[in-house]
């Protein structure tokens, strides 16, 4: 029996009110910056469109992808992408600060279909940082950026107070060459097609969270980070055709499928029994209330690939060193539009929708 | 996480649905309470309300710590967050609570020094590392979080940690469901009891529940087949005509509770004469405070807090999503002046929230085709 039959219209009503309501963009309100306008949500898109799309609007920029596409004159394109590292701390297992701001940028990249060629790094630096602190995150970059072929071409170094920054903070710029021929956005992705990701989800998040200390959790949690460009060209190899990849850094896989979905008014349904998830990892989550499709990844892909290079594209990916846990975790449908829905493994159905700030660990 | 599966196995789901389905009268409508917001969050977050048949229903009743909290109490919290030379540390979830006028995270944003931890005793941690600070652990929840803080005080104390103090909000299970039972204007044929709650209280004080009111408690655990299960059970008891209280969560609860918790309890805490609850104004002795003998770590005596009163905006009617009158969509600005985003009232800011839970989760029931696998391949 459906339980549409037995609703009440005036719910109908409400949820249909609400339906509009949620496909709106979201309007800033507060006067002031809060933790929540960096958590990559509601709360982000809101400081996004008020302050900055309102200034430097341009239609390079109004995609708002993690990139953007250059054409030169001579018809070849670059992609150009910067990112901004703060995480605290700036040591972690599995990676540092320095290795996660060389990756971060090569993956924006690499998701836009370029091949990551060129880098900037630029430095804030607190009064009192010990020499040897930095020159290991600096050893660590350069480690990073040599496995992912990338050279460091400029860069800028800036000292503020003591108590004026948490250490320091890093900027990445990079720039890479898109190959001909290839293209990969939202509008291309159709109904039907394959939602992949490319490995355990969680990890870098929860390694972080567990890495600070105030958990009090003891619990062996690698952060992924990785460069990605090779598993790229592995899965683009394999299924040409694939529509559109996407690094769930902050925000996790959860936000980067509603990205999508908004951006395309499809709808995508992912079963939760597919997800693959680290027992570690979903225990840490399950402790804290903390919904692993929000934790952020830092060396995962989420992929649309269309059916018929699917299998192509899980085998090639499988083989891959970065790729083995590689899962087809849901599927894009035209309906309900601008909706990611997952089926739980209880066989229930809920909403994923975009989280409104970080995601706060529930009391009890 | 073997633990874990065995309570979430999608064969044993099916099959106590279909045992939900036969026991459920067809031409009776049930009415279920879960009483603990971590029910509310399981059946939505499992999809559990799609599995029942259409004439079981699950109201959400007032077991929601952040959800409880009044307004004021939120404007006393950032007021002494604001005090020059105070570092206020607070739960995740209770953060993005609204007072009167703003949160405690715009509160931080504004300068006050507000730390989010994940327990009592990293608040206390915050204070031996800080001599020179005032810290104040803003402390909420049922007696399931009541035993930490009171440990902490205990550990406060043996140590002489003076620039501690807790700001005391604890509130108590037993008199909300008792003033819901009172209440007129709702019927309901049992309860799912929180689990976590009677790991220290035992199942005893609910006694009350079928002996005065006539209607079944069944305590429950928090994965989703615990839950199916509790439903399963009062289903039976009132197929039986029985009506008692019974222990779905075995493998944690017990009778009589757990003695050590509540000793440390009355050894910290005294109960309040009257305490005001969210939507459901002042409940006689349904919190706690800290007693005598704690005075130098009480928040209240050390500070001037205000002891502000804001009455819940006109439109909110998170006091009748909390009783379970209405469902969280029949409130007048469900979904549009009050959304996750900018929650009027506290039932939409915690995930456990009714609100949230539904907002979040339970909208486009109908819209899942469950039986197809979405993950599988076309054969090469």
């Amino acid at each position: 029996m459906s339980r549409t039959e037995a609703y009440d219209p005036r719910e109908e009503e409400v949820l249909a009110r609400i339906e509009r309501f949620r496909r709106k963009r979201p309007r800033l309100k507060e006067d002031a910056v809060n933790l929540a306008h960096g958590a990559g949500g509601k709360a982000s898109a809101a400081l996004v469109d008020a302050v900055f799309v309102e200034a430097f609007s341009n239609e390079l920029l109004e995609p708002l992808g993690d990139g953007a596409v250059l054409e030169l004159p001579s018809g070849d394109r670059l992609a150009m992408s910067t990112d901004s590292f703060v995480v605290n701390p700036w040591r972690f297992p599995g990676a540092t600060i320095g290795s996660l701001a060389v990756h971060g940028t090569v993956n924006d990249l690499a998701c836009m279909g370029a091949q990551p060629t060129w880098m900037s790094v630029a430095f804030v630096l607190e009064e009192g940082l010990a020499v040897d602190d930095l020159r290991d995150i600096v050893e660590d970059m350069a480690e990073a950026a040599a496995r992912a072929g990338v050279t460091i071409v400029t860069g800028d170094t800036k000292v503020v107070n003591k108590g004026a920054a948490d250490g320091l903070y890093v900027n990445t710029t990079g720039v890479g060459v898109i190959p001909k021929g290839r293209r990969l956005a939202a509008d291309l992705v159709r109904p039907g097609d394959k939602v992949f990701v490319t490995g355990n989800i969680g990890d870098h998040g929860m390694a972080v969270m567990v890495a600070r200390g105030d958990l009090n959790l003891d619990a062996d949690i690698r952060s992924d980070t990785a460069a990605l460009n090779g598993l790229t060209e592995t899965l683009l190899d394999a299924a040409p055709h694939t529509r559109w990849l996407r690094d769930p850094t902050r925000g996790g896989v959860g936000t980067v499928v509603n990205e999508l979905v908004k951006a395309t008014d499809l709808s995508v349904v992912l079963a939760e029994h597919a997800l693959p998830i680290d027992r570690t990892v979903l225990g840490a989550c399950d402790i804290l209330g903390i919904d692993p499709l929000y934790v952020a990844n830092e060396g995962k892909l989420v992929a649309i690939v269309p059916p018929d290079e699917a299998r192509a594209a899980l085998d090639a990916l499988r083989a891959h060193e970065l790729g083995k846990d590689a899962a087809v975790i849901g599927e894009v449908r035209a309906e309900p539009a601008g909706t990611v829905l997952l089926q739980t493994s209880f066989g229930g159905s809920r909403i994923v929708d975009m989280l409104v700030g970080d995601p706060l660990p529930r009391i009890c | 996480m073997k633990f874990v599966d065995e309570f979430r196995d999608p064969a044993a789901a099916r099959t106590l649905v279909r045992e939900i389905r036969d026991l459920a009268a067809p031409d009776r409508h049930y009415k279920f309470m879960e009483v603990c917001g971590g029910h509310t969050h399981t059946i939505y977050r499992h999809g559990i309300e799609q599995l029942l048949p259409d004439n079981v229903e699950l109201v959400h009743g007032p077991g929601c710590p952040v959800c409880v909290i009044p307004m004021g109490r939120i404007d006393d919290a950032i007021h002494v967050a604001r005090t020059p030379g105070v570092i206020f540390t607070s739960f995740g979830d209770m953060m993005r609570v609204p007072g009167g006028s703003g949160s405690l995270l715009e509160a931080k944003a504004q300068g006050a020094d507000v730390r989010m931890v994940y327990s009592p005793l990293d608040a206390l941690k915050v204070a031996s590392d800080n001599p020179d600070r005032d810290v104040v652990f803003f402390a909420v929840g049922f007696e399931t979080t009541a035993p930490s803080t009171a440990v902490t005080l205990l550990k406060a104390k043996a140590a002489g940690i003076r620039n501690f103090s807790v700001f005391c909000n604890h509130v108590t299970i037993v008199p909300p469901i008792r003033a819901i039972l009172e209440s007129p204007d709702l019927r309901l044929d049992g309860f799912i009891g929180p689990g976590h709650v009677s790991t220290v209280i035992g199942n005893r004080p609910y006694r009350f529940v079928t002996r005065d009111y006539g209607k079944p408690l069944v305590t429950a655990g928090f994965e989703p087949l615990d839950v199916l299960q509790s439903v399963y059970m009062l289903l039976v008891q009132l197929a039986e005509g029985r009506c008692e209280i019974e222990n779905q969560y075995t493998r944690v609860v017990h009778d009589e509770g757990n003695p050590r918790a509540l000793q440390i309890l009355a050894q910290v805490f005294e109960l309040r004469p009257h305490f005001e609850w969210r939507g459901m104004g002042f409940i006689s002795q349904s919190a706690l405070k800290l007693n005598d003998a704690f005075a130098d770590w009480d928040s209240e005596l050390r500070f001037d807090v205000p002891g502000v009163r804001v009455a819940d905006p006109k439109s909110c009617q998170c006091g009748e999503v909390l009783k379970g009158v209405i469902k969280p969509w029949e409130c007048k600005v469900f979904g549009t002046s009050c959304t996750p985003e900018t929650p009027i009232g506290t039932c939409m800011v915690s995930s456990e929230g009714a609100c949230a839970a539904y907002y979040n989760f339970g909208r486009l029931h109908d819209v899942v085709a469950t039986s197809d696998d979405v993950t599988s391949l076309p054969v090469a």
